[in-house]
């Protein structure tokens, strides 16, 4: 897909993660949208995946260790025919398969349920490990918090993957600034962010705009290149992305859209497309 | 009894990975740098390349057998009872109990015979955690014989397995000859009359010197050994409580939310007789030679007689 085409498709991501959060009346649209760039860079042009056999085993695989940014998931999902675009009106809800964080055994698609913070990231480095183990060719990728990274249970999955040299693992840190309780200078900074984790023996590329379809592109494309060693994207993006009222607002961390707010916002994204 | 045999558990599971090793190419070990006191160095001694150490990162550890368990693998994963039930609990639950993966923890240390480490080390609470999870099975072998079997029926069945191993040589108490492990359903270790004695693990070969003592005294208690904790074999349990009337469970364990706890739980709801619970009641451990500790704590023969006295008072 071309970077046009793939801008396209992010911002229909965008729509699905408003109506998702809109429906459920919970939920979290500020990292979904900010990270709505970079996940659809993977499922509509970097990984590998098959709508009709989301199980299949030569997969490429993907970790939303920041689970909580579901709704994101969810719409590149639905977008990209996993399952059909109208369960997203679903999300949250009694009995539907959309979970509030990512569930693997209930949603087509999803490779690892996720939402306690610093776990997903292990079990993405064990898929890594075992397609090195076994000669498998697929890639495994993982996108991380800013603020997630503060949990021991990133570093130490860091170590392994950096003391393995596992080169077929590819961790995106969306550092976009804010966790729930503030900035992430606020809470308890985990910055500097690339050093720590060149230190811990990654790869480290610094994408300056995250939402930027052409650098997300870039970044990818160098990360696929590198061998020898595990890859780390530290993309800088704005929590809330393509929504105004929401842009770097860390209220909207962990809220929904009320009635007015979800007009305002999908007439804002109307434009856009 | 006469057999005076001795083997820890933890040395039936290293020794079985072997063999396991020897059959499968489809499953890896992990350890968290207690390869020497877990055994699963002996796996790493005959298959190295399928070993993975992740240093001491408990918690890592059990996200990485999760990871490797969604690619259609087998992940054992051992470290002790304290840190692989206590310390990475949380990501037992949601990154290997909430999917349901095919990950085999096998967690060696487990309760007061862990000994001179004392309290830190002395995970008396694993049970109790580990059969909250939905989904879990939960096993604690009482001797050589059954750890084998257990370890073997770990890597055969579908879905999480903690499997609850001692440091302490145990006796044998079962002949190897006719043994049959049947996940979820007790064995009738022996026959009586008067009073049920349900145990597991370390606690089996007691109570058997007890109903030996108990039978001096006029007293018939049949054993049960319980070495499925979850799913619970509430049939066999139920079955001789009809004929007996009382209970006495046995374990090395708290006395809450453990064996003790779940036979109660089923004998309230269905049959309700008199109960009485032999563990560690609601205290930490404390270091000394395992042997002490288990009788310091009425975690031996006597300790178990004494609660069928009283039961049956």
């Amino acid at each position: 897909m071309s970077d046009e085409e793939l801008i396209q498709v992010a911002n229909e991501v965008r729509k699905g993660v408003v109506v998702g959060t809109h429906a459920a009346k919970s939920g979290h649209p500020g990292g979904s949208l900010g990270a709505a760039d970079i996940i659809t860079y993977l499922y509509f042009e970097e990984m590998n995946v098959d709508p009709a056999d989301p199980r299949r085993a030569d997969r490429d695989r993907f970790v939303l260790s920041k689970g909580h940014c579901a709704p994101a998931l969810y719409a590149a999902l639905a977008e990209r025919g996993f399952f059909p675009k109208d369960d997203l009106e679903s999300l949250r809800h009694v009995g539907c398969h959309l979970q509030g964080h990512p569930c693997m055994n209930g949603t087509p698609g999803v490779d690892m349920s996720t939402g306690s913070l610093g776990q997903g990231v292990s079990a993405a480095v064990g898929m890594a490990l075992s397609a090195k183990h076994w000669g498998d060719a697929y890639r495994t990728y993982c996108l991380l918090g800013d603020g997630e990274i503060e949990e021991g249970q990133v570093w130490e999955a860091a170590m392994f993957a950096g003391n393995r040299k596992l080169d077929n693992l590819c961790l995106i840190v969306d550092h976009n600034g804010l966790q729930i309780d503030g900035s992430i200078e606020e809470v308890n900074s985990a910055m500097p962010i690339a050093d720590k984790f060149a230190a811990f023996k990654f790869h480290v590329i610094e994408l300056a705009d995250g939402n930027d379809m052409a650098q997300v592109r870039a970044a990818f494309e160098e990360a696929r290149s590198v061998t020898g060693k595990p890859v780390c994207i530290v993309a800088e993006t704005v929590k809330g992305k393509g929504v105004s009222f929401m842009e770097g607002q860390v209220g909207w961390h962990g809220k929904a859209p009320n009635d007015e707010q979800f007009e305002q916002a999908m007439a804002e994204l109307a434009k856009e497309a | 009894m006469a057999d005076e045999k001795r083997i820890a558990t933890r040395v039936s599971y290293g020794e079985t990975l072997v063999e396991l090793g020897a059959e499968h190419d489809d499953f890896l070990v992990f350890d968290a740098d207690l390869a020497a006191a877990t055994q699963t160095a002996k796996f790493k001694a005959a298959f190295p390349d399928r070993f993975y150490n992740a240093g001491i990162a408990e918690g890592n550890m059990m996200g990485l057998a999760a990871g490797v368990a969604t690619t259609g693998r087998v992940a054992f994963a051992s470290t002790f009872a304290m840190f692989a039930a206590g310390r990475a609990y949380e990501q037992i639950r949601n990154s290997i109990g909430y999917p349901h993966l095919n990950v085999k923890i096998g967690a060696t240390h487990a309760g007061i015979s862990v000994g001179e480490d004392g309290a830190t080390h002395q995970c008396n609470e694993d049970i109790a955690l580990m059969r909250t999870i939905p989904g879990m099975t939960v096993v604690v072998p009482a001797d050589d014989v059954e750890a084998r079997a257990a370890t073997r029926c770990a890597y055969a069945t579908d879905g999480p397995f903690y499997l609850r191993l001692g440091r302490l040589a145990a006796p044998v108490i079962n002949d190897p000859e006719n043994y049959e492990f049947e996940l979820g359903r007790a064995i009738v270790m022996r026959e009586g009359a008067d009073v049920t004695v349900v145990a597991c693990g370390l606690m089996v070969a007691a109570a058997l010197e007890a109903a030996d003592a108990l039978a001096v005294e006029g007293i018939s208690a049949e054993v049960i050994n319980m070495h499925t904790i979850k799913p619970l074999d509430g049939e066999t349990l139920l079955a001789s409580a009809a004929k007996t009337g009382r209970v006495v469970t046995v374990e090395e364990h708290s006395v809450i939310g453990g064996l003790g706890e779940a036979c109660a739980a089923v004998l309230c709801e269905k049959n309700p007789v008199p109960v009485r619970r032999v563990g560690v009641r609601d205290v930490y451990g404390e270091s000394g030679p395992a042997l002490e500790l288990l009788d310091k704590y009425g975690l031996n023969a006597e300790g178990i007689a004494s609660a069928v006295r009283e039961v049956l008072a």
